[in-house]
């Protein structure tokens, strides 16, 4: 079933549960993620995807379970420490730093590894210079990267919704993850920015060497890239499996368009 | 008369704006020397308005006062313009770090003149001492992991009453080591005048900073985890407390030299413009050189979106400590400089109503600009305290009064107008960004990669 049996294990979530009061948002939630994988996550709204990035993110604190990441598990740590040790996410509803430059933006992700203390800043040490200088020109790659050359002292806030989407993944990325979550990249995007979108992550996953996860409500992007996919529905994943073995699925079918859908169909 | 001195006022009013530009502008050269040089005229410029010349002096000792009060404020509204314009947190507690820096530094003056070094050994040994075991057990507590906050706290109380107490100790040892060499009031000994006591001034300035800062450190611990508002009022509570605490100083502290309410009345006179504008130049610098940083950048970003913060790796409570604990550093500064150059401290000074000042002053020169904050500063002393006052004062005893109608309609005015200020995120010269306008080196050899079309 594992497309990807020879690499090591990236992420591993087990018997993840998160109560919202007597709401179970997410319930006994399996996953394996494996290096270099481009897995998918879906579900109808409401289905808890969002939760489960933010569990593993550790915005959140499950219920039960257990989150595992590179070997280690990320009980007791906070999101921020979580996230430094290779986990970067891009949020369903953009969350720019909306009154900082776009650059600025993208330097914020060296903040855990710029290189330099306070002390170097307060007192502009030689190494000040050198580390802020190394960390804008990586910043600025990532921005030729995504094609946001040339307007890296525009406030992110003023930037048109595609050119955000990108600043944010360009974002994520130079935290330097091993593992990125996309949480709805093709949200509000016509159908050719999409085709664009999909092009950038099959390239982002080449070029960084990258394993991602991908929530997504549009079909076409979650079928055309994604290896494997989990769907899920009221907060248990009910599928597991390719696109194909997906598409042809009974129950992912009800959870998306309900009972006898599948046979009017 | 009335109409000469509102030019007059006005003229002045201009010509310290156009000075605030010109320092910030010689700051920004890239030359050291002209720099170091630009600084020394601009406070030469000042110092030769201050002296007399036979009959004239551009600057009266009503102008002085004023400039060093608006110098003493920049500090703090600066440091609280760190706290909420650039990171997010609205404090209100700045007046009362402002208090315990004035009251502590005072405090290290006043008895230092009276043959009395305990003031002085006592808060150097105690902020020194206190540092470092703050920093140890800052470093204990990362080791062991998931302390909660409040157990955390009370670790570093604990730390900080037991640096207190050797303090305490220190000082009554060391006491008659210094008193033949401080003398008495009337007949000061060789260390309690001239350059000995300058030097002694200018540690009390940083000591009271330090001390204060200490302080923010151990209330912003549990306090930094409330919400915005929360801590708003947190923090209000604080400045009460420090209040009430001033006007009880010789009853229920043991400090009798503060006379509690009736006033601390004596403290030596110390601070001098070059005091002022040293001190003041030392804060926007360090202030400047954090926000123009990755932890600058990272204050920022706490203040855009915490969440995202988070999910960027940045450590939102360190962060918002960090910033609250400087801004309460600059806070006990500027305190130090006010209480050295009018003599006299009042608890009546650092009420809570008073502390709302600063606030005004970051919201009127634009939250979130540096630049806004210092003109600010200036302009709002001179205006309010200057120009109003003197020339209400001509139309009637009573009328002064009148101001506190007039300048609440000003701000109100602005904020219609202006509501992101007067500056709104602007900076001059030294403050701005460096804008990255073009690659410094060409593009490393990845062009083979399929570059995304926009």
């Amino acid at each position: 079933m594992e497309t990807n049996t020879s690499s090591r294990t990236i992420l591993k979530v087990d018997g993840l549960t998160k109560y919202f009061g007597g709401l179970g948002a997410v319930q006994n939630f399996d996953m394996v993620l494996k290096e270099g994988d481009l897995n998918g996550l879906i579900g109808p709204n409401g289905a808890g995807k969002t939760t489960v990035f933010n569990l593993i993110t550790g915005i959140y604190v499950p219920t039960r379970g257990v989150v595992e990441f590179d070997g280690t598990s990320t009980a007791g740590r906070e999101p921020f420490e979580i996230t430094r040790s290779g986990i970067a996410r891009t949020f369903q509803n953009i969350r720019l730093f909306s009154n900082l430059s776009v650059l600025d933006n993208v330097r914020i992700a060296y903040h855990p590894h710029a290189g330099y203390n306070l002390t170097d800043s307060v007192l502009r040490t030689k190494r000040f210079y050198a580390k802020e200088d190394e960390l804008t020109e990586q910043a600025l790659d990532f921005l030729a990267i995504f094609g946001l050359e040339g307007i890296q002292n525009e406030l992110a806030k003023n930037l048109p919704y595609g050119q955000q989407r990108r600043v944010e993944i360009a974002r994520a990325l130079a935290a330097n993850p091993k593992l990125l979550l996309l949480d709805e990249p093709a949200a509000g995007m016509n159908p050719k920015e999409i085709i664009e979108l999909m092009d950038l992550i099959h390239f982002i996953h080449d070029r960084f060497n990258l394993t991602i996860l991908l929530i997504e409500h549009q079909m076409r992007v979650v079928m055309g890239i994604c290896r494997y996919i989990t769907v899920m529905d009221f907060g248990q994943v009910i599928a597991r499996g390719n696109p194909k073995e997906i598409q042809a699925n009974q129950r992912v079918v009800e959870a998306y368009l309900g009972k006898g859908a599948g046979h009017a169909a | 008369m009335e109409l000469g001195f509102l030019i007059g006022s006005i003229v002045k009013i201009l010509a310290l704006l156009a000075y605030i530009y010109g320092i910030l502008w010689v700051m920004a050269q890239p030359s050291r020397w002209v720099k170091a040089g630009g600084l020394v005229v601009a406070f030469g410029i000042v110092q030769l308005g201050l002296t007399k010349f036979g009959n004239i002096q551009i600057l009266n000792s009503f102008d002085s006062g004023l400039l060093f009060q608006a110098s003493a404020m920049t500090m703090v509204a600066l440091g609280l313009n760190l706290i909420y314009g650039f990171n997010g947190q609205f404090s209100l507690g700045q007046w009362g770090f402002y208090g315990i820096g004035a009251y502590t530094a005072a405090d290290i003056t006043y008895r230092w003149v009276n043959g009395d070094a305990r003031g002085f050994v006592v808060v150097a040994v105690g902020t020194i001492l206190g540092a470092f075991i703050l920093a140890g057990i800052g470093k204990l507590l990362k080791k062991i992991r998931g302390v909660p906050v409040m157990s955390a706290f009370t670790l570093y109380l604990i730390g900080s009453i037991a640096a207190g107490f050797v303090a305490v100790m220190a000082g009554k040892l060391l006491f008659p080591v210094f008193q033949p060499l401080l003398g008495t009031n009337l007949e000061p000994g060789i260390l309690a005048t001239g350059i000995p006591l300058q030097v002694v001034f200018f540690l009390a300035v940083i000591l009271a900073g330090v001390f204060a800062a200490e302080i923010s450190f151990l209330l912003g611990i549990p306090v930094l985890t409330l919400g915005s508002d929360y801590f708003g009022i947190a923090t209000l509570g604080f400045t009460i407390v420090v209040n009430v605490l001033m006007v009880n100083s010789d009853t229920i502290l043991p400090f009798p030299e503060m006379k509690g309410g009736r006033g601390m009345v004596g403290i030596p006179k110390l601070t001098t413009w070059f005091w002022a504008f040293f001190f003041m130049i030392v804060v926007i610098v360090i202030m400047r050189n954090i926000l123009r940083s990755s932890t600058g950048r990272a204050i920022m970003s706490v203040r855009e979106d915490e969440t995202a913060a988070k999910a960027m790796g940045i450590d939102i409570a360190g962060s918002k400590l960090m910033s609250f604990v400087i801004g309460s550093l600059f806070a006990g500064m500027g305190g130090a400089i006010y209480a050295h150059f009018i003599g006299f401290l009042s608890p009546g000074s650092f009420d809570f109503l008073v502390g709302f000042n600063p606030l005004i002053i970051v919201v009127f020169g634009g939250l979130g600009s540096m630049t806004g904050t210092i003109a600010a500063s200036f302009g709002w002393l001179f205006f309010l305290e200057g120009l109003l006052r003197v020339l209400l004062g001509q139309m009637g005893t009573e009328a002064p009064t009148w101001r506190y109608v007039l300048y609440p309609l000003t701000l109100l005015l602005l904020m219609l107008i202006r509501p992101q200020g007067l500056l709104g995120t602007v900076e001059w010269g030294f403050l701005k960004a460096k804008e990255v306008l073009v690659r410094q080196k060409p593009k490393p050899a990845s062009t083979d990669t399929p570059a995304v079309q926009a």
